[in-house]
């Protein structure tokens, strides 16, 4: 029997609804469908690895990677940022009730084969270079994506 | 019924008792029986639905003081 399939594009780069894409991805991973997360634009500071990584870059582009998130722990909230002070009431939430991390399910999901792709389009916009993203990620652009999301049984856009 | 294996995800939340139990089961052999244990409030939908689109066998399910029991039959 062939498998099903489930993509997903996280186009946002929201802590909230990037725990919502992963989950949704999880879950389809564990439903046995071949899962594909498209990280396009700010999803793609999900992907980022904490460190400061030194990389040769222009003077814009030293900039967007300042001002972005650096990594999946350092995403806000669509809603109730409060300066920082929301994000950190939903991960003490979070921790009461068991609930994994973004980090925790970024790793389940590399765990369980689901294909985290990288946008290559968006990253030379936003000057975001190979090197500054967790290992194990994909490079592809739209046609790549069609072809997982033209079989796909469920796609959804986050 | 010819119970293999009780996986124990008491606790944890949505998707972990699915993801884990889709693990376990990938580990037994077909027509063996998977015990798991499980209190997310999701579970009763989340399981039946799981173990239909696998083709596995729901073949008892109970709740105890706030714990459900699931005999998952695998295909």
């Amino acid at each position: 029997m062939e498998k099903k399939r489930t993509t997903i594009v996280l186009f946002s780069g929201d802590y909230d609804k990037a725990m919502a894409a992963y989950i949704i991805a999880n879950g389809a991973a564990a439903y046995d469908h071949e899962v594909t997360i498209f990280h396009t634009f700010w999803g793609i500071n999900a992907l980022r690895k904490q460190e400061d990584i030194k990389a040769k870059k222009g003077f814009l582009e030293k900039m967007f990677g300042k001002m972005m998130p650096r990594g999946a722990e350092q995403l806000g909230l669509s809603k109730m940022q409060m300066m920082g002070i929301g994000p950190k009431m939903i991960k003490h939430v979070m921790n009461k009730h068991n609930a994994l991390t973004l980090t925790q399910l970024i790793n389940m999901a590399q765990e369980q084969d689901i294909k985290l792709v990288s946008c290559t389009m968006t990253m030379d916009l936003l000057g975001l270079q190979q090197d500054e993203l967790i290992d194990g990620v994909h490079y592809a652009g739209v046609a790549a994506y069609l072809a997982d999301a033209e079989d796909g049984n469920v796609n959804l856009f986050i | 019924m010819n119970i293999i294996k009780t996986l124990d995800v008491k606790g944890l939340a949505c998707p972990m008792p699915i993801v884990k139990t889709k693990k376990a089961i990938d580990t037994i052999a077909s027509g063996e029986v998977l015990e798991v244990l499980v209190t997310d409030k999701g579970a009763l939908n989340d399981f039946t639905a799981w173990a239909k689109a696998g083709g596995h066998n729901i073949v008892e399910q109970k709740e105890d003081a706030g714990v459900l029991s699931f005999f998952i039959e695998k295909a």
